[in-house]
């Protein structure tokens, strides 16, 4: 599948929620299904700079196709970088690079979560993103 | 008589609505709230006052300095200070220990040693790790026990002859806790040692009598007692001020230019250079008044009561752990619920209208000593309610609920 339409059927799964607690049950829950990071992975150079609670992300190529793993010590935060692995991983480092990322404001997650952690979830998109651009120099 | 209907009332902005949920503002350790009286003053200074001060010879000015110089000599009362030049108004609490530590740059030497609770306030750590840097003087920590009071034991065996400074909060920002102060200056003053005690936290609930404490120096932010961000006072014993050297040079605090030599100005002017933040001091001055006219002792009491319902009412929630459990604490109460993160606890209680603060608040290692990464915070102030307590300890069910 690609990026966009994995975006999509995101899109419509939370579409499916009108109020903004099955929204954060449903975050939970795909929290829970985030693939984890290995324990060796775990490091101060894997945290994601910006966010009030800890998040770690690792990336490694898989023949062509970057896959991520992450953990957070927060579960919203765990359910929101499941998401965006959701969307990002097992993709070509450049279809990654090339994403947009509007579906974040289109499933109401930007504007349901509070400043500082909106600020945390856009340094989890430009984490991602530059993993791809360090993975992409390497394959050229 | 308190009249909660009637204080709620004073305060606009606990009529609005956070979610589509009313406000349940419990949030007041970081700021309070500020009352319509002190906004009339901020709206009539623009509408009637505003001139720079002090130097001005026509009548907006003078009546600018009047309203400026009216509001220190309303903290100088507020705090039974001897003078009004021992007043010194600052940007808040995190200039005036700056202020200070920068001034003890040039009176320490290397080996000089410097103690600090346990339970500061970043700004109360930051500024003397970098004074000791400047100067080789050595900082050393009063240790705290796991109820969040000071060992004080172990402050007494610290303090030496070398002890040339002790900071201690009054009141802890993450736990509430009450400081014994007094005890503190007098044993420090028994050395030759002088006290900075940071007053930010304490300011809202008690009203420190600063000549009966015998503090040296003294810090607050007139943001915490329902004046605007921006102002506060540093207190500081004439004979210290006069020894410190001025902090940052410009205008106003100056007595003569040239470029060959200058002269300072005397107190308090010496360490306020630059047009000050003049509105925010009037309005400071005004905050004090409405603080002053419910009074202390009914706003403590007050207060007193809802961390009593509150605590009784928060423990009852099966895996929720207090931290803080000092006998004298104000109504401040830090937590976690097992197996959760408090930011997530913050993040759905946001969702329900309550302000909290989550995380370390500014206090990293009273989180260290605990072996947590932060806490809820929900600290009360003289207009919440009993009410409230309950939307928050329903909001935190709620909450562990979809959390765990």
């Amino acid at each position: 599948m690609t990026i966009e339409a994995i975006q999509e059927e995101i899109i419509d799964e939370f579409s499916m929620f009108d109020d903004w607690m099955q929204r954060y049950e449903y975050m939970i829950e795909l929290g829970k299904s985030l693939p984890l990071i290995e324990e060796q992975y775990k490091t101060d150079d894997n945290i994601i700079k910006g966010c009030q609670s800890k998040v770690w992300v690792h990336a490694e190529l898989d023949n062509d196709k970057l896959v991520f793993t992450a953990d957070s010590d927060a579960i919203i935060t765990k359910g929101i970088i499941a998401i965006l692995i959701r969307a990002f991983s097992n993709q070509k480092p450049q279809a990654i690079i090339d994403a947009n990322t509007d579906f974040i404001d289109e499933i109401g997650l930007k504007e349901h979560l509070s400043p500082t952690r909106a600020n945390g979830l856009v340094s989890m998109v430009k984490q991602l993103k530059l993993y791809a651009i360090a993975y992409q120099t390497q394959l050229n | 008589m308190f009249d909660i209907t009637k204080i709620r009332a004073d305060f606009p902005i606990l009529k609005r609505e956070v979610n589509g949920k009313p406000l349940v503002y419990l949030d007041n350790a970081a700021t309070s709230q500020t009352p319509q009286q002190v906004i009339d003053v901020i709206v009539d200074y623009y509408h009637r006052l505003n001139a720079n001060i002090h130097r001005g010879v026509h009548t907006l000015s003078q009546e600018a300095t009047d309203a400026y110089e009216q509001a220190r000599i309303k903290i100088q009362k507020h705090f039974n200070i001897a003078k009004p030049q021992e007043v010194i108004l600052t940007s808040g609490t995190t200039h005036s220990i700056n202020l200070v530590a920068n001034g003890f740059s040039s009176l320490l030497k290397e080996g000089d040693e410097l103690l600090v609770s346990a339970m500061e306030h970043h700004s109360n750590i930051v500024p003397w790790q970098m004074l000791c840097e400047r100067t080789g003087s050595v900082l050393k920590v009063i240790p705290m026990n796991a109820n969040g009071e000071l060992v004080m034991e172990d402050f007494h065996s610290l303090l030496s002859e070398k002890t040339r400074l002790v900071f201690c909060n009054h009141v802890s920002n993450a736990l509430g806790t009450i400081n014994p102060i007094e005890a503190i200056i007098s044993a420090s003053h028994e050395v030759g040692a002088a006290v900075l005690v940071d007053g930010a936290q304490a300011s809202p609930h008690i009203k420190a009598d600063l000549q009966a404490l015998d503090v040296d120096f003294y810090t607050i932010s007139a943001h915490k007692v329902c004046g605007p961000t921006g102002v506060g006072m540093l207190y500081g014993k004439e004979a210290w001020l006069k020894k410190l050297p001025p902090y940052q040079g410009g205008g106003e605090m100056i007595a003569e230019v040239t470029f060959d030599k200058t002269t300072y100005a005397d107190l308090p002017h010496k360490f306020e250079a630059g047009t000050p933040n003049i509105c925010g001091g009037i309005a400071f001055g005004a905050a004090l008044d409405y603080m002053n006219s419910i009074g202390f002792e009914t706003i403590s009491s007050y207060e007193a009561e809802l961390l009593a319902y509150a605590t009784e009412e928060l423990l009852k929630i099966e895996g929720l752990k207090i931290y803080g459990t000092a006998a004298n604490k104000t109504s401040v109460i830090s937590f976690n619920i097992d197996g959760i993160h408090p930011y997530d606890i913050g993040t759905i209680l946001d969702k329900l209208g309550i302000a909290v603060r989550t995380g370390h608040h500014c206090a990293q290692p009273i989180m260290d000593f605990y072996k947590i990464p932060g806490t809820v915070r929900a600290s009360f102030s003289f207009y919440n309610t009993k009410e409230e307590v309950d939307v928050l300890v329903a909001g935190v069910e709620r909450a562990k609920n979809m959390l765990l």
